[in-house]
């Protein structure tokens, strides 16, 4: 066991002290704070455009433009309404020359008339805002005209009432799918990116260990598979820690800029109500995935004799992550299709797939337990069986750059 | 005996690397391993260390096989030297040595006091790769033997090393010996094992063709070289009986003979011919032993 946590502890420091996993990491923490600050950054960056917020309004009626602001406030509008005494003729002249944005018309004669003008007809900041607090006035006009109190007029706009709901008990309300879709949507991009870096670190370790000949020296001082699994958990053992780091990077990002998570980017990707349980999940699965994906890793690993022919041999594993990242991405917008439901249960897909679905569903927890049992249990035959072939694979050199070289690694790894 | 190798087999699919080897080393002693290349000395040291197993036969140590329990007594330089090229030497050393159970500050104080020995003490902080091939060797041996094991195989300890470095392995080799450690070498140079061995065994095609002590081993071989110094023309002398082969020298001739009282035959007609300035009998070279028993079989 000594020994085990002698390169338990090498594979942690050595690769937490290589500039590629600081640097990774620096980037993606400043990213986290950069996105959450982003409704900030924007707003500095919008600082100097507050005039725009003014709008000139000529009217002849003071009662009407009084009426005009009363309803932008109620609006909670940003816009300022203020008179003007200038003509329309000063007033576009202004346009052009760029002083001012825009101006508005405001008649009544009998009727209610506007005319909004700005540069180009297109730009239309506030000019739906405007329409609006104009059909306001228009319509309490009216209202009053027709001789209707105010119950009335209420009675008139009361808006309907429109719920969607679902009949299916075990699905989630649409309001909580959607909620949902942006956590699960983030947290399945975390472990599909985790388990393609953490395993391919893996499988470079090992090249490299055996392109440096470093290996037949460890092998013969430790056993092969202590070896293999030290490595495999010093490396999902940071980059637990840098899940971690980027998960704390993230709550600090958001407590620092201010906002709470039901504003701005935050509220599209339904951060508002978080379940625990899909943050245990989430876990559950990243771990799940990277050990599996980490022992074919180190298998494929262990068959190459120089680094450069490590990427060709991932390539099997990583089509297989792929097309579960696919899977899981395209389920989230459909996680009751059948094709979604059977790939949660196929093993190299699963830590993606029926991520997606405990996340987006309300399944019964049988469903998740059977998966991870099946891949528990093929956790085991893989490591079973690629302790075999790294026993002999490591000791194998030359231009193997195929999965056939599997069957000779057996073979020379054979105990009699 | 310390390292009992009995009767080993390794079979490859249909390739025979070793066949039926049985080795025996007293504690304490060194064996030297010839053998050309593909020999199967690798395959021999591999199955020694237990990271291969034997398709037929034993290895022993102390009476016990050989497992990773035994880690710590054992030291090894692979023939294809293997460090990490981006780790600092101490780093490395030290690792290598916990990896064989060796305490932390144990390994420390060693690896500072062998690289003063081999005169780059200043090396500890440097990362391998910037290193020199020699120097890298130096740091190869001080990992095979830094964690004092009892057993040490040296897979061609001084292939690629200038004479200088050669004789400062040689003579860390012959000290760590002293200390009591049990020592199995390979190498292409026949007279390195001269040198430092006391027993030896050549390697041909997996076999064991002549094996046991080198003063065993010349005796058994059953010829002797006379060396002659003359002016005269000696060619004809090759014609006496129990003179297998004849060789011109600069100073003159060397017989290879079976028999010792040959060369007295040789010496009282050489004498006949002129002045003779030079005459020995002298053992066969472990060369000499190697190619007649090597080079017949591969002919």
């Amino acid at each position: 066991m000594h020994s085990f946590w002698i390169i338990f502890k090498q594979a942690f420091i050595t690769k937490a002290r290589t500039k590629s996993f600081l640097i990774t990491t620096g980037v993606v923490v400043a990213a986290f704070f950069l996105l959450a600050n982003v409704s900030n950054i924007i707003a500095i960056f919008n600082g100097d455009e507050n005039e725009e917020n003014t709008l000139h309004v000529v009217s002849e009626n003071p009662a009407l433009l009084e009426n005009f602001q009363a309803q932008l406030v109620l609006m909670n509008s940003e816009i300022e309404a203020v008179p003007t005494y200038l003509t329309e003729a000063e007033l576009q002249k202004s346009i052009t020359e760029g002083t001012i944005d825009d101006y508005l018309v405001l008649m009544l004669d009998g009727q209610l008339s506007a005319r909004y003008v700005s540069e180009s007809a297109n730009e239309m900041g506030g000019g739906a805002e405007i329409e609006n607090a104009v059909q306001a006035i228009h319509t309490t006009i009216t209202a009053e005209s027709l001789g209707l109190n105010d119950s009335q007029v209420g009675q008139l706009f009361m808006p309907v009432e429109f719920e969607r709901q679902a009949v299916s008990e075990s699905s989630k309300s649409q309001e909580e799918l959607s909620q949902a879709r942006g956590l699960v949507y983030v947290l399945i991009m975390l472990i599909y990116v985790a388990v393609i870096y953490y395993p391919n670190m893996i499988a470079m370790e090992v090249a490299t260990e055996k392109s440096s000949r470093v290996m037949e020296i460890l092998i013969s001082s430790v056993s092969p598979v202590k070896h293999m699994f030290a490595k495999i958990a010093g490396i999902g053992s940071l980059g637990i820690l840098q899940m971690m780091i980027f998960g704390l990077a993230g709550y600090f990002a958001i407590q620092t800029a201010g906002t709470d998570l039901t504003e701005g980017v935050f509220s599209v990707m339904g951060f508002s109500e978080v379940k625990i349980s899909t943050f245990l999940f989430a876990i559950l699965f990243f771990l799940l995935g990277y050990f599996l994906y980490a022992v074919l890793a180190a298998l494929l690993g262990s068959l190459v004799s120089r680094t450069e022919d490590v990427q060709q041999l991932m390539l099997p594993m990583m089509i297989l992550i792929i097309i579960g990242s696919l899977i899981a991405f395209s389920g989230i917008s459909v996680p009751e299709a059948s094709y979604v439901t059977i790939s949660s249960y196929i093993p190299f897909f699963a830590p993606l797939v029926m991520f997606l679905r405990v996340g987006m569903l309300d399944l019964p927890i049988w469903e998740p337990l059977l998966s991870i049992g099946i891949m528990l249990l093929t956790i085991g035959i893989l490591g079973w069986f690629g302790a075999r072939v790294y026993r002999g694979g490591v000791l194998m050199y030359g231009s193997s750059q195929s999965l056939k070289d599997i069957r000779k690694a057996i073979h020379l790894g054979n105990k009699k | 005996m310390a390292l009992h190798v009995d009767q080993v087999t390794k079979k490859f699919g249909d390739f025979t690397a070793v066949d039926n080897l049985s080795l025996s080393i007293e504690e304490g002693g060194m064996h030297g391993f010839l053998g050309a290349n593909g020999a199967g000395k690798t395959t021999t040291f591999r199955m020694i260390l237990g990271l291969l197993d034997p398709t037929e036969g034993s290895v022993r140590w102390k009476g016990k096989p050989i497992t990773y329990a035994s880690s710590p007594e054992i030291g090894y330089l692979p023939e294809e030297r293997g460090l990490y090229p981006k780790m600092k030497v101490e780093e490395q050393l030290v690792y290598l040595a916990q990896l064989r159970n060796m305490s932390k500050g144990d390994a420390r104080r060693e690896t500072a006091a062998w690289l003063e020995r081999f005169e780059v003490p200043h090396y500890g902080q440097k990362k391998v790769e910037e290193l020199s091939k020699g120097n890298q060797q130096k740091i190869q041996l001080i990992a095979s033997l830094l964690h004092k094991p009892s057993l040490l195989i040296l897979d061609e300890p001084f292939s690629g090393l200038d004479p200088v470095n050669v004789e400062m392995l040689k003579k860390a080799i012959l000290d760590f010996q002293k200390q009591g450690a049990t020592i199995v070498f390979s190498s292409h140079r026949m007279d390195h094992v001269e040198e430092l061995c006391d027993d030896m065994s050549i390697l041909d095609r997996g076999k064991i063709v002549v094996g046991g002590s080198i003063k065993s081993v010349k005796r058994s071989f059953g010829k002797q070289n006379v060396r002659l110094n003359m002016d005269a023309d000696l060619s004809h002398l090759c014609k006496i009986a129990g003179v297998d082969n004849f060789t011109k020298t600069k100073d003159g001739a060397v017989f290879q003979i079976t028999d010792e009282k040959v060369a007295q035959i040789l010496l009282a007609e050489a004498m006949k011919l002129g002045t003779l300035r030079h005459f020995a009998v002298e053992e066969p070279s472990l060369e000499e032993i190697f190619i007649a028993k090597v080079g017949k079989s591969h002919a």
